[in-house]
C-alpha cells in the first residue's frame, strides 16, 4: 500500500493534501473538521491587521451547464483579530499535533511589524509561515500582497526580515500576476526562503451582468477586479510551477496551488516537482469530504504504478518538459478513427475542416477512400444535401425496415475517414470526439532520424558557412 | 377564422398533458447535454429538417426567442409538431446518444419549451421583407399541409388563401390529435400566428363546381385535402352503437362527446385506434378492447403508443375479426395466416360486450371527387406528385399531405406543403426561393 507521508521543508506531513489559505481555513472549528475529514495540513486564512470585507465577494464562470469552472473573489485577509486567530491555531495544534498548521501572514511592509508577527505566529505553535505576497485585490492597493510579490526586491527584502527571526520554515507564496514568475521565486530564494507556494489567484473580471451592465461580483452597483482560481486556472498553475521547479535559481520545496480538485490534479503537480498541494475552490464547492478520494485515488494510482512513496515519482515529468526547439521534427502521428466505436456525430469532421487541416472527410461511401485524388465534399455541401433530402416518418406497415448497419453504430456515410497523407497529427479531432478511444493518434514511421529545430538550423548554418 | 373556441373544462381535466413542459432549469440542463453534432442525424431525420442542434444551443445560450425563430424557419407548425411528433422514430430516434449509453436528447420537449416561450411572449412569426407579388395561390384544405404551404408562400411574397370546410381551421391538427398531446387551443394559437403572416383563411367548403372559379382567380392551387371518410365496418348490425374513431376524437376534443359506454371495442390497431381507445378510458369506460385481426408484430401503431395504451389499461384482442354486432355484443371470428401467407377466418367465435364499437380501420381516399378535376393523376387513391416540388400532372395543381402520402404524420404534411410552396414559387417564376 502506498505511503503518502512526506516531509516538506523539514515539516512532517501525514499526507500531501493541505487546505490553501482561504475561507475553508478561516477558523479553528473549520480546520479541525477538515483534519477529521482527512486533510493533512491547513494554511490558515491570512493573518494581519483585521480588515473590513464587502458583500458580495465571489463570482464564478459556469461552462456548458457546469458550475464554477472558475471562481473569483474580492475577499481580503482575515477579518478577525490577530489574537483570536493565534489562540485558535494554538488550540488546533494542541488537539491535532500530527497535522500541519501553517500561518499565512500579511502585514505592513515594516521590518519591526513583520518581526513581531512572525514571533507571535510561531509562539502560537504554527509549523511554518507562509508569506502572502500574492493577494491581487484590495490588499495590493495598501502596499501589501501582490504589491510586494510583483517587485522582486521587495519580496527579497521582506523574506530576509522574516528569516532574521523565524524558527520555523518560511514559504513565500508567489503571485501569477507577473510576466515571469521565476523572477520573484529567485528573489525569495535569495532572501533565504525555505520553500515556495504557487500560484496565488489571477487578476480577473469573471463576467458582466447583461441587464445591469455591472461586472460580477456586484457591490452596490460596482465591482472590482478579483482573484481567479478553480479548475480553469490549473493549466496556468501547472506551467508556472513547472517553470519554477525547472529553474535552478528558483527551485525550492514547492507547495503547489491552482485548480487542484482531484487526486489526478495532485499527481500532476507532484510529477512536476511539488512537495505538497493546496486546495481551496474544490472544497468551497463540495466541502472537506473530497479529500477522501484524493487520498484513496492517489494511493490506488501509486499502487498500480508501483510507487511506494511520493518521492518515487516526484518530479518525474520535469525532464519531459523542454523548449520547443528540442522537439523531434521527424516524429509523425496521424488520427485513426475506430469505425466500430464511432457514433456519427461528425464533430471531428467539422473541427478538422474549420479548425485544423481539412483532412477528415465524410465521403466514405461516395468516392475513393484515400490516395492523392481529392474527392471530398465540403461541409456545407453535406448540409445542403441534408436540407434538400426528402425524409418521411417511417410507418411500420407502410415502409420497409431500416437497412441494417452491420456491426457499426452509425451509418457508414456518417463515419468520417482520415486522409492520412494530409493529417498533420494535431490531435484536435481526438480532443473533440465525445467517445473514449474512438479517435487515437497512431505513430507513422517516417524513416528519418530524430531531428530538432535547433539541430536543423545548426546544420543549415553549416551549409550557409560553406 | 371560424368561430371562437372555448375548451370544455371537464375534458381538459380528464386529458392532462402526457409530457409536461420543461422548466427553464430542466431545459438548460438538457440543452447543454446535446453534443451539437455536425450535419446532425436528428435534423436529417426530421421531415421538415429543423436544424435541431442550432435551436437547442440557442436555448443553452439563453437566446430562446432565436431558438423558436430557427424552428419556425423550417417548420411553421413547430409548436404542435413538438407535441405530436413521434420523436421516438424521428429526431430522438436518430440521436447519437443512443450509441453513447445515454438517453437521447429530449428534442421534442426542448422544441416545445422554445415554442411555448415564443408564443407566451406574444412574439410574431418573422416574415421576410419581400415585395408583395401580384400572385395568388389557393390552398384547399386547412390542415398542416396547406398551412405549411401557405406560410412558406407568404415568405416568398405570394398572396395565399386557405379554404377550410370545418368550423375551426387546422384539420386533423385541431380535430384529430389526442388532447393529452395537443390541445385544440394550442393548434388554434398557431393558426392565428400564421394568419398574422398575412395568410387568409376562409371557412368555406370547396366543391367540385368551385374548381373552375379557383383556376380563374388563382395562379396555382395547392391540394391539401387529406383523406376522406373513415372506412365503415361492413358487418351485420354495424350501424347502431358505432362511432368512428375520428368522430370520437373530434367529438370529445370539441366538448360534444363527453362519455362513451361502459364497454368499448375499438377495431384496428393503428395510432388512431390507440388514441380512440385511450380516450374511451379517459371518458369513463370500464372495459376497452382493441380488436385486431392480426398479431402484435403487424400492428401499424408505434411501439411507444402500444405501451401507452397498456399503461392506460386498454386490453388487446389479437387475431380476431368482427363479423356481427347485435345488442351490445360484438361477435368476432378467430383469424390466422395460412400456408400461402393469407389471412383466413376460422371457425372459433368470441363474444365481446361492447356498448360502443369504434372502427379505426383507416380512411378512404378522396379520389372520388378529386379524380374528376381534369388531368390530375391518381394511384391507389393518392394524388401522384413530384416529391421534390409537389407538382401534379396538371400544371396549375400542386398537392401534399395525407392525400399524397396516404396518411402520415403532421410533420410529413408540413414538409410536403413546404416543398410544394417552393415548387409553386419556382413554377410562378418567383426568384430567390427560400431555402433552409
Amino acid at each position: 500500500m502506498a505511503n503518502l507521508k512526506t516531509t516538506f521543508a523539514g515539516i512532517e506531513c501525514i499526507n500531501p493534501f493541505w487546505l490553501a489559505s482561504a475561507p475553508p481555513t478561516n477558523c479553528g472549528e473549520q480546520v479541525m473538521r477538515a483534519f477529521d475529514a482527512g486533510w493533512g495540513g491547513a494554511v490558515w486564512k491570512t493573518i494581519g491587521e483585521p480588515i473590513t470585507n464587502v458583500s458580495s465577494r465571489y463570482s464564478s464562470v459556469d461552462w456548458a451547464g457546469q458550475r464554477m469552472m472558475g471562481l473569483n473573489n474580492i475577499e481580503l485577509i482575515s477579518d478577525r483579530p490577530i489574537e483570536v486567530n493565534l489562540a485558535e491555531i494554538a488550540e488546533v495544534k494542541r488537539r491535532y499535533p500530527k497535522h500541519v498548521v501553517i500561518a499565512s501572514l500579511m502585514v505592513e511592509s515594516r521590518r519591526d511589524v513583520w518581526h513581531e508577527m512572525v514571533k507571535r505566529a510561531e509562539d502560537a505553535g504554527s509549523d511554518g509561515l507562509e508569506l502572502n505576497f500574492g493577494c491581487p485585490h484590495g490588499m495590493s492597493e495598501r502596499g501589501m500582497g501582490s504589491a510586494v510579490g510583483q517587485v522582486p526586491e521587495y519580496a527579497q527584502m521582506i523574506t530576509e526580515w522574516v528569516k532574521e527571526v523565524a524558527r520555523t520554515p518560511v514559504l513565500v507564496k508567489l503571485t501569477p500576476n507577473i510576466t515571469d514568475i521565476r523572477l520573484v521565486a529567485r528573489a525569495a530564494k535569495q532572501g533565504g526562503a525555505d520553500a515556495l507556494s504557487a500560484i496565488n489567484t489571477i487578476n480577473s473580471i469573471t463576467g458582466i451582468d447583461l441587464d445591469t451592465f455591472t461586472p460580477r461580483p456586484n457591490v452596490d452597483g460596482k465591482s472590482s477586479h478579483g482573484g481567479y482560481c478553480g479548475p480553469a486556472v490549473k493549466p496556468i498553475a501547472l506551467n508556472m510551477v513547472q517553470s519554477v521547479m525547472a529553474d535552478p535559481a528558483s527551485v525550492l520545496p514547492m507547495s503547489a496551488i491552482g485548480g487542484i480538485g482531484s487526486w489526478r490534479d495532485a499527481a500532476e503537480f507532484l510529477l512536476v516537482g511539488a512537495g505538497t498541494v493546496q486546495v481551496c475552490t474544490a472544497v468551497m464547492h463540495y466541502g472537506y469530504r473530497i479529500v477522501e478520494d484524493m487520498i484513496d485515488g492517489l494511493s490506488q494510482w501509486m499502487d498500480e504504478k508501483g510507487f511506494s512513496t511520493l518521492d518515487d515519482f516526484r518530479g518525474l515529468s520535469l525532464p519531459r518538459v523542454t523548449e520547443w526547439k528540442h522537439l523531434n521534427l521527424n516524429y509523425k502521428i496521424v488520427a485513426q478513427i475506430d469505425e466500430s466505436l464511432c457514433i456519427g456525430c461528425d464533430l471531428c469532421h467539422i473541427a478538422c475542416w474549420d479548425g485544423a487541416h481539412q483532412c477528415i472527410h465524410t465521403d466514405r461511401v461516395s468516392g475513393p477512400v484515400d490516395g492523392h485524388v481529392e474527392v471530398h465534399r465540403k461541409p456545407m455541401e453535406a448540409v445542403h444535401a441534408t436540407m434538400s433530402s426528402i425524409a418521411v416518418t417511417r410507418i411500420p406497415k407502410m415502409d420497409p425496415p431500416a437497412v441494417s448497419q452491420g456491426h457499426y453504430k452509425a451509418p457508414l456515410a456518417r463515419i468520417p475517414r482520415v486522409d492520412e497523407t494530409e493529417c498533420v497529427g494535431c490531435n484536435l479531432c481526438s480532443l473533440v470526439c465525445p467517445v473514449e478511444d474512438c479517435i487515437t493518434m497512431k505513430e507513422v514511421p517516417v524513416g528519418l532520424a530524430p531531428e530538432t529545430w535547433e539541430e536543423r538550423t545548426a546544420k543549415l548554418g553549416i551549409v550557409e558557412q560553406c | 377564422m371560424g368561430t371562437a373556441f372555448t375548451p370544455h373544462a371537464g375534458i381538459t381535466a380528464r386529458f392532462p398533458e402526457l409530457k409536461p413542459a420543461l422548466t427553464p432549469q430542466a431545459a438548460m440542463v438538457e440543452a447543454n447535454r446535446c453534443l451539437n453534432c455536425f450535419d446532425a442525424p436528428c435534423t436529417s431525420a426530421c421531415p421538415t429538417h429543423i436544424d435541431v442542434p442550432r435551436f437547442i444551443k440557442k436555448i443553452a445560450s439563453g437566446n430562446v426567442a432565436g431558438s423558436a425563430r430557427s424552428i419556425l424557419e423550417a417548420n411553421v407548425l413547430g409548436g404542435s409538431c413538438a407535441r405530436v411528433c413521434p420523436v421516438e422514430v424521428l429526431c430522438e430516434g436518430s440521436c447519437v446518444m443512443h450509441h453513447r449509453a445515454e438517453k437521447p436528447i429530449m428534442i421534442g420537449r426542448l422544441q416545445r419549451y422554445a415554442m411555448d416561450n415564443f408564443y407566451g411572449r406574444g412574439l410574431q412569426i418573422p416574415v421576410r421583407q419581400r415585395p408583395e407579388l401580384p400572385l395568388r395561390v389557393a390552398c384547399v384544405g386547412g390542415g398542416p399541409a396547406s398551412l405549411g404551404c401557405a406560410a412558406e408562400l407568404r415568405q416568398a411574397g405570394v398572396q395565399v388563401t386557405v379554404f377550410d370546410k370545418r368550423d375551426l381551421a387546422g384539420g386533423l391538427n385541431t380535430y384529430g390529435v389526442a388532447e393529452y398531446k395537443l390541445r385544440v387551443s394550442e393548434s388554434l394559437r398557431e393558426i392565428e400566428a400564421i394568419q398574422s403572416m398575412g395568410v387568409e383563411i376562409l371557412q368555406r367548403e370547396i366543391g367540385l363546381e368551385d374548381f373552375a372559379t379557383l383556376e380563374r382567380e388563382f395562379d396555382a392551387i395547392f391540394l391539401g385535402v387529406g383523406l376522406g371518410e373513415m372506412h365503415r365496418l361492413r358487418i351485420p348490425g354495424g350501424e347502431a352503437g358505432v362511432m368512428d374513431a375520428l368522430d370520437l376524437i373530434a367529438g370529445y376534443k370539441t366538448g360534444e362527446v363527453l362519455s362513451v359506454g361502459r364497454t368499448v371495442a375499438v377495431i384496428g390497431c393503428g395510432n388512431t385506434a390507440i388514441d380512440a381507445a385511450v380516450a374511451s378510458k379517459r371518458l369513463g369506460a370500464d372495459e376497452v378492447h382493441i380488436v385486431y385481426r392480426r398479431g402484435p408484430e403487424e400492428m401499424s401503431a408505434f411501439g411507444f403508443e402500444y405501451e401507452h395504451a397498456l399503461q392506460e389499461g386498454v386490453k388487446f384482442l389479437w387475431w380476431r375479426q368482427p363479423i356481427a354486432l347485435e345488442a351490445g355484443t360484438l361477435l368476432c371470428a378467430e383469424t390466422s395466416i395460412n400456408e400461402a401467407g393469407e389471412l383466413v377466418v376460422g371457425e372459433m367465435r368470441t363474444q365481446l360486450t361492447a356498448e360502443v364499437v369504434v372502427p379505426a380501420i383507416g380512411q378512404s381516399p378522396l379520389a372520388e371527387w378529386l379524380s374528376s378535376v381534369k388531368g390530375i393523376q391518381f394511384a391507389k387513391g393518392r394524388v401522384v406528385v413530384d416529391r421534390a416540388t409537389g407538382a401534379t400532372s396538371h400544371a396549375k395543381y400542386f398537392a401534399g399531405g395525407d392525400c399524397v402520402n396516404g396518411g402520415r404524420e403532421v410533420v410529413d404534411a408540413v414538409a410536403d406543403g413546404k416543398r410544394a410552396a417552393r415548387g409553386i414559387a419556382a413554377a410562378l417564376g418567383v426568384m430567390e426561393v427560400a431555402h433552409g
